[in-house]
């Protein structure tokens, strides 16, 4: 472990905090120059002009955009996510019940397909050009071809309602057993995992592939080693810096992109939250979401990052 | 259990690699036609002896390779054995499968090759590496494995040959590296090892090195060899045999002896004399172009790789550039192309000052400085024709266009030996000497006073090499054109140079004509770099390995 290395990952990680506050003004940009004003949407078209006045001013909403930034941001930073239009509750612990949710889910999501799909990817490798790997690249690409609505449908239809296995409804609630949790759950994480299966295998094998031709493979063969034992122990640890970005973009999918599959599972989920709060013109739910969201996504492509300095042997021993 | 005695390896004959007519074929994918077959290996008997070292010699696409990996049932990128028998240790191993092919790779056949950087896995230690063959043959326990391959790092004369094992393979030079596959090789104590071109990719220098680790290692372990090289010089000092190949086919077997000095087939001979260009070193003259104090480095200032170097040349000569990798003899063509803009001194060119940086230099300025590369496939584009790429410069700098200048490409395909019908030929279709010619047609094409060579013969065969360097000479006269030759081959430099300027670690060591410079008394390291290059001369290895005044830089 050498100094450059730390300050590679230093620098890493400082342009991720700028790049969160960057995407903190956009956000609020963007939220900003939305039409219409959230005092009269509040009120509803009937409301008198005295009383939208009225509630600009307790919204604060008559200061200027950039004091109201920092109000947020300053709220944001202390732990204080504000307080929902639309019902008046505070946003902090609505958004932990449903952060928790979504985190479960992509949680399972994501430990049953990541290594699925790398183990499959590795076998994909072994079996080159044969049956089995045309198989795996078949049978994933086929599911990543369908949109994620209409494998969430054919399962519920399927298993759900004809097979009678799983319930079509994922809910879950405070203080449920966890393998009742599980259960409800189990339909939308095996979505998920369908939808994220082919992307990470085809990389891994991709790039298993690509190392496959390096001259030190060849003396690995010719020290007799086997296929599988050349897969694994030279192609993959060299192979792992892309594995990783593309297993970490699919991470992040799974927490910031399962909106469509929350709502289809009826799934108390962040995705449904914000969809919920978009309708209803919340404009402070929908920059903390819109923020927590942006702060997954760069945060694990940070780390993506981090772990792809961490895998190059030059950069963890220097000479 | 009579079939599983016919497939174990049997060491009590005398005679341990019997290749009988073998006939290796490959199917090519011509650009533009249909694939075909082609035979690479025809009808080749080799015979080797326990503890015997046999040299295969022979240019690039004689088949070398081939038949060194076919003796462990190896065949890179698709080639097939499609005849004959390769008998090792008793049994034809063509016989006995992929399984029986994993069984004796790496354990009774090694393999060593050309470039140990790439060879090595790069997230593995070198320990790890090593022994990897012997455990996975059960030839040794790990405890056993590791004490074995720290002897043999000691016998490589490794540097710190106890912890050189805990290293990474970017953490060692690249003449360690081949030593340390050496060893590797050795470690699971094989029959015969492979070595294919060990020493080729090295500086001479440290090839010298390398090759003296070599010659001992198989000496004192009394493993058999394959030693491929095309190279005859080098394989005369660790060879007791040599098998001349070309085009695939045996052109004459001998003694190492008899091979160098008493050669019976005119390619044979051909191989042996290569080289010798008579050339009259010309007087000096006024300079075309001199380099003044020049200093320039990488990362903004941080890494000086050329400090203070001042040299001329003169209209219609050459200057050689000699020294090893890393150096700065590239850097310093790069600082007078603009292309490193130096920190300080100057480039002064037909009496005027050049800008330092390329993007301030005039059309004119770049048009009389024209460069040719080592790598003359990378240097083209793949995508356009030969009349393509040597009819750009005349449309850029004159102008020309349609007839006009398909006549012009036409006289400098005839002035580089090559007929117009290659006009209409891609890259892709040419051999590696022919790229290179169309590459100097490419800088003719601009009529420049000087041309920069950076290495320009080192990636050909020696005979297409030389017929590079009589090409040059030629035009030299003919167009008066200047060159700046940069190479780390001292032969090539006794054959073009009017003057030579030595570098070592970014300086120059040593200048002035190339009579001066080759005449004794030497410094140092002119005197190492001399003494380094292979003669053709039995014992050579030994007796440079012991008038040694200097080590060299890779160690």
């Amino acid at each position: 472990m050498g100094a450059p290395l730390l300050k590679l990952v230093g620098k890493r990680i400082g342009l991720s905090i700028g790049l969160l506050f960057a995407v903190s003004v956009l956000i609020f940009v963007g939220t900003q120059i939305l039409p219409g004003d959230v005092a009269q949407s509040i009120l509803g078209q009937a409301a008198t002009p005295e009383a939208v006045a009225n509630l600009r001013a307790q919204l604060g909403l008559n200061d200027p955009a950039y004091v109201r930034y920092f109000h947020w941001l300053f709220g944001l930073l202390t732990g204080n996510l504000g307080t929902a239009l639309s019902n008046g509750l505070p946003i902090g612990p609505a958004i932990a019940e449903r952060l928790k949710n979504t985190l479960f889910l992509a949680f399972w999501a994501a430990a049953v397909s990541i290594p699925l799909s790398i183990i499959l990817g590795l076998i994909a490798v072994r079996h080159k050009n044969g049956f089995i790997d045309k198989l795996i690249s078949a049978s994933t690409l086929a599911a990543i071809s369908l949109p994620d609505f209409f494998i969430g449908y054919l399962l519920i239809y399927f298993v759900a309602v004809k097979l009678g296995w799983f319930t079509s409804v994922s809910t879950v609630y405070d203080g449920m057993p966890f393998l009742s949790r599980m259960v409800a759950i189990a339909l939308p994480a095996l979505t998920l995992t369908l939808v994220v299966l082919a992307q990470m295998m085809r990389m891994t094998r991709a790039a298993i592939l690509n190392v496959m031709q390096s001259a030190y493979v060849e003396t690995a063969e010719l020290k007799g080693l086997s296929r599988s034992e050349i897969i694994w122990r030279h192609a993959f640890p060299n192979a792992v810096a892309p594995i990783i970005n593309v297993v970490m973009l699919n991470l992040a999918y799974l927490v910031v992109g399962v909106v469509v599959i929350e709502v289809i599972f009826v799934y108390p989920g962040m995705g449904q939250y914000l969809v919920d709060h978009v309708a209803k013109r919340d404009v402070p739910v929908v920059q903390d979401c819109g923020l927590i969201f942006a702060a997954v996504y760069i945060g694990l492509n940070m780390l993506a990052d981090i772990f792809s300095i961490l895998s190059n042997p030059r950069l963890r021993h220097p000479k | 259990m009579a079939r599983a005695a016919k497939n174990a390896p049997d060491r009590t004959s005398d005679t341990l690699l019997d290749i009988r007519n073998l006939r290796i074929e490959a199917t090519v994918y011509p650009p533009g036609e249909d694939p075909k077959n082609v035979v690479i290996v025809d009808d080749v008997s080799v015979k080797l002896e326990r503890g015997k070292v046999l040299g295969l010699i022979g240019e690039s696409g004689a088949g070398k390779s081939t038949i060194g990996l076919s003796s462990m049932g190896y065949g890179r990128g698709g080639v097939r054995i499609t005849g004959g028998e390769v008998i090792l240790n008793g049994r034809d191993i063509l016989k006995g499968g992929p399984s029986g092919f994993r069984k004796l790779r790496g354990r009774e056949v090694c393999y060593v090759a050309q470039s140990a950087a790439a060879a090595f896995n790069p997230a593995h230690r070198l320990m790890r590496q090593v022994i990897e063959a012997s455990l996975k043959h059960g030839v040794s326990s790990r405890a056993e494995a590791e004490k074995r391959a720290i002897a043999l790092f000691k016998e490589v004369s490794l540097p710190d040959p106890e912890h050189i094992g805990n290293r990474y393979p970017h953490q060692v030079s690249g003449g360690q590296l081949q030593r340390v596959m050496t060893a590797m090789a050795l470690c699971s104590k094989p029959d015969l090892i492979v070595f294919d071109e060990p020493t080729t990719a090295l500086d001479v220098t440290t090839q010298i090195d390398v090759l003296a680790a070599i010659k001992k290692a198989i000496r004192d372990t009394g493993v058999a060899a394959l030693y491929i090289t095309h190279d005859l010089a080098v394989v005369a000092q660790v060879a007791d045999d040599i098998m001349v190949l070309r085009h695939g086919k045996k052109v004459e077997k001998g003694d190492t002896h008899q091979i160098i000095k008493e050669p019976r087939q005119a390619y044979t001979n051909a191989l042996v004399s290569v080289h010798s260009i008579p050339h009259e070193e010309q007087k000096p003259a006024a300079p075309l172009l001199s380099v003044k104090n020049v200093t320039a480095a990488y990362g903004g200032g941080t890494v000086k790789v050329l400090k203070n170097v001042s040299v001329e040349v003169a209209a219609g000569q050459t200057l050689a550039v000699v020294g090893e990798s890393g150096s700065g003899k590239s850097t310093l063509a790069r600082a007078i192309t603009g292309l490193l803009p130096p920190m300080e001194g100057s480039v002064e060119f037909d009496g005027r000052t050049l800008p330092k940086r390329l993007a301030d230099r005039t059309k004119n300025d770049l048009r009389e400085l024209q460069m040719i590369y080592q790598m003359a496939d990378v240097a083209m584009n793949p995508r356009q024709t030969v009349g393509t790429i040597i009819g750009r410069p005349i449309e850029f700098y004159f102008g020309k266009r349609g007839r006009e200048r398909d006549r012009m490409v036409a006289e400098l395909l005839d002035k580089i030996e090559m007929g117009t019908g290659f006009g209409d030929r891609y890259p892709a279709e040419l051999s590696g000497g022919q790229k290179q010619r169309v590459c100097i047609a490419r800088a003719l094409a601009a009529k420049p006073k000087l041309i920069i060579c950076d290495e320009v013969t080192s990636a050909l065969d020696p005979l297409v090499a030389n017929g590079i360097l009589k090409l040059l000479l030629n035009l030299q006269k003919e167009e008066n054109v200047a060159y700046v030759f940069i190479t780390h081959d001292l032969a090539t430099v006794k054959s073009i140079a009017d003057s030579i300027a030595v570098m070592y670690q970014g300086s120059v060591v040593r200048y002035g004509p190339k009579s001066k410079v080759l005449a004794p008394p030497f410094d140092a390291y002119t005197d190492l770099l001399l003494s380094s290059v292979p003669e053709m001369e039995l014992g050579w290895l030994e007796k440079a390995m012991a008038s040694r005044r200097m080590e060299a830089a890779g160690n």
